[in-house]
């Protein structure tokens, strides 16, 4: 029997990085993350899976350690927030430019600047859009739930390897800080140097019997094999937007109108949308999984079917710009949003949904 | 016998390191990195480390060294070595794994990363060139650069309330518990570089045995960023750089 647990996502996130057979996490402590790290140093992995926990001098060291560990074949992770995920920035480029596997999560707080401890979804733009410097894509996952941390962080490790790019767990403050049922996943092994060497052939680890030298580097001076290294990372990018976009909907079959909503805001947009059914207004939630890749397909589907999409989100109005381009402008999208650590009820969300529509209750 | 008598006898005295590639390198003549790339390669392969080694490489003019010596490499951001040097040695405890970083690369923009790799002890060897210039962006003031150096960044020569005072980062490390051996040495004479020699192959085995962080910074050159002949960029570094930069052991434990 699956044993049920009572925890935090962010405690959820470490649990499962040591039964997914992490290799090593390198972090440095910021609210309101801090207890991956904490939990991963009370568990001892080290002692029981061999995985490798280290607090790094900054968040600047602890991506550079994991770009070390990556290249190295290893699988390996980092957490963060908002403003150590700004600090990464440059070694998630690296990451990405070498073509290497790695998992990066940031449970945001709200910004700019130093902003605050309280939740938000403000690096949505950061994200999704790059972030660092350079033509990159990360994947992009986005939890609703301590499930959600716990599942991701296995999948999430497995995509980066599948595709050879980092992936990005991006939580909101609410998703780390909140206490829910989980299910841990099954613990599996970490893999044997011999299982790097074999599954990761490129990976910088010592010759070992191999003839060549292994070299991992995002430098290339002559133009046009870096023209060729571009488009090689663009076509993983196309291949991951063609297999990989995933969303949740709820009540779209006969909705008239959509909110689209991703995070734990989703969770509470649902609870707006049950409170509208009962008034008889017909409203659908799309929530997406992965924010890159965005699920445009889907909704371009439904921008045929209803009148109007509220978009609601922790910040002042981003994947919004997702949505609009998906919907390609046929049907009034709108946005509302809170800022600051505000997280909106579900009576807010409803008032908002009403005056941006206020037709639909006239039906 | 005559250097005519050894070349006429047709007897191999010396040839390429075997670790070292056919690749030409992109060094300027006389720079000192060639030197101690060379070295690097010979220590590695009489310590027969080979497969087991794994170079951290630069932002810098070494940025190429992985075309250079024929181990694994990882090719660092700017400053970074130390870090990655960090995971790839705790993740494989029995690599030997060894960063190469110029005075701006480990002494200004990644001081951070060296001085907690070394706090932390990590089994690693952090080979320093210390050349006072950023020779790869065209000869700029490093942290290293002497007072009254002239450089791209300080035309009118460093001065210390404008640029503040070259720092000497080797004498902080050997403060910190966690390297066991923090030594300066130089390449510009034949005896300088053996004795830089004997220095790396100390450091590395101090990675065999498991000993902490060791630390070997080369007084180097820059004829190119000095606008000075190799030969008489040999001799301002042992006119001007050894006077602060002095040669020896700093710490042996
Ligand atoms: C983040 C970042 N900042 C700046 C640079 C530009 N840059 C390249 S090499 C270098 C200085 C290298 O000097 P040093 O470490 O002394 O090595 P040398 O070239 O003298 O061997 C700088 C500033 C860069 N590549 N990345
Ligand atoms: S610029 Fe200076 S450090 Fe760089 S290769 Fe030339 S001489 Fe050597």
């Amino acid at each position: 029997m699956e044993e049920v647990k009572l925890m935090k996502g962010n405690e959820a996130i470490a649990h499962a990085a040591i039964r997914a057979g992490i290799d090593g996490y390198f972090g440095y402590p910021i609210t309101p993350q801090s207890e991956v790290l904490e939990t991963l140093e009370a568990e001892m992995p080290w002692r029981t899976t061999g995985m490798v926990v280290l607090q790094a001098e900054s968040e600047v060291a602890a991506i550079n350690m994991v770009y070390g560990g990556a290249a190295a074949g290893k699988a390996v992770m980092t957490s963060s927030s908002s403003p150590g995920i700004s600090l990464k920035q440059e070694g998630i480029s690296y990451i990405a430019a070498a073509e290497l596997p790695a998992l990066i999560v940031n449970v945001m707080r709200g910004g700019p600047g130093l902003g605050t401890i309280q939740p938000s979804q403000a690096d949505y733009f950061q994200a999704t859009k790059g972030g660092g410097h350079g033509d990159y894509h990360l994947i992009v996952l986005s939890p609703a739930s301590v499930q959600e941390m716990a599942d991701f962080v296995v999948e999430g490790i497995d995509l980066s390897f599948k595709y050879r790019t980092p992936v990005m767990i991006l939580a909101d403050g609410v998703v780390g800080q909140m206490m829910e049922k989980v299910v841990l996943p099954p613990f599996r092994p970490r893999r044997t140097d011999e299982q790097v060497r074999e599954q990761c052939p490129w990976a910088a680890m010592g010759k070992g019997d191999r003839k060549h030298r292994n070299i991992v580097t995002s430098l290339e001076l002559d133009p046009a094999p870096m023209e060729v290294n571009n488009e090689r990372l663009q076509a993983t990018y196309k291949r991951i937007a063609e297999n990989e976009a995933r969303c949740k909907e709820f009540y779209t079959d006969d909705a008239e109108y959509l909110i689209v909503a991703f995070g734990s805001i989703a969770r509470i947009s649902l609870k707006a949308i049950e409170e509208m059914r009962e008034m008889g207004i017909k409203v659908g939630l799309l929530r997406p999984v992965t924010l890159w890749p965005f699920p445009t397909k889907e909704i371009e589907r439904l921008s045929k079917q209803v009148k109007g999409i509220l978009t609601v989100e922790l910040n002042a109005g981003q994947m919004i710009e997702d949505v609009k381009l998906a919907a390609e402008c046929k049907i009034p999208v709108h946005h509302f949003g809170r800022m600051g650590g505000i997280v909106p009820n579900p009576g807010e969300i409803t008032h908002a949904f009403l005056s941006a529509f206020p037709e639909a209750k006239q039906n | 016998m005559t250097t005519e008598e050894i070349i006429q006898s047709g007897k191999k005295v010396y040839e390429r390191p075997r670790l070292l590639t056919e690749n030409i390198t992109h060094y300027c003549p006389g720079c000192g990195h060639g030197v101690v790339h060379k070295l690097v390669a010979e220590v590695i392969d009489e310590l027969g480390i080979e497969d087991r080694t794994v170079g951290v490489a630069p932002v810098g003019c070494a940025v190429f060294a992985y075309n250079y010596i024929d181990v694994d490499w990882i090719e660092a951001a700017h400053g970074r070595a130390p870090a990655i040097a960090t995971a790839v040695s705790r993740l494989y405890p029995n690599d030997v794994v060894f960063t190469y970083q110029g005075d701006g690369d480990l002494a200004a923009i990644g001081t951070a990363e060296t001085i907690h790799a070394a706090n932390r002890g990590e089994n690693i060897v952090i080979i320093f060139i210390n050349n006072a210039i950023y020779g790869m962006t065209g000869g700029q003031m490093a942290p290293t650069t002497l007072l009254g150096q002239k450089t791209a960044t300080t035309p009118y020569g460093r001065q210390a309330d404008l640029n503040g005072f070259p720092i000497k980062i080797s004498d902080i490390l050997a403060q910190l518990d966690g390297t066991c051996y923090v030594t300066r040495q130089a390449v510009f004479t034949t005896a300088a570089t053996r004795k830089t020699k004997a220095a790396l192959k100390k450091a590395f085995q101090n990675a065999m045995a498991h000993k902490g962080t060791s630390v070997v910074e080369v007084v180097s050159n820059c004829p190119s960023g000095w606008k000075l002949s190799p030969e008489k960029a040999n001799e301002w570094l042992n006119e001007h750089m050894l006077e602060k930069y002095p040669l020896g052991d700093i710490k042996n434990v």
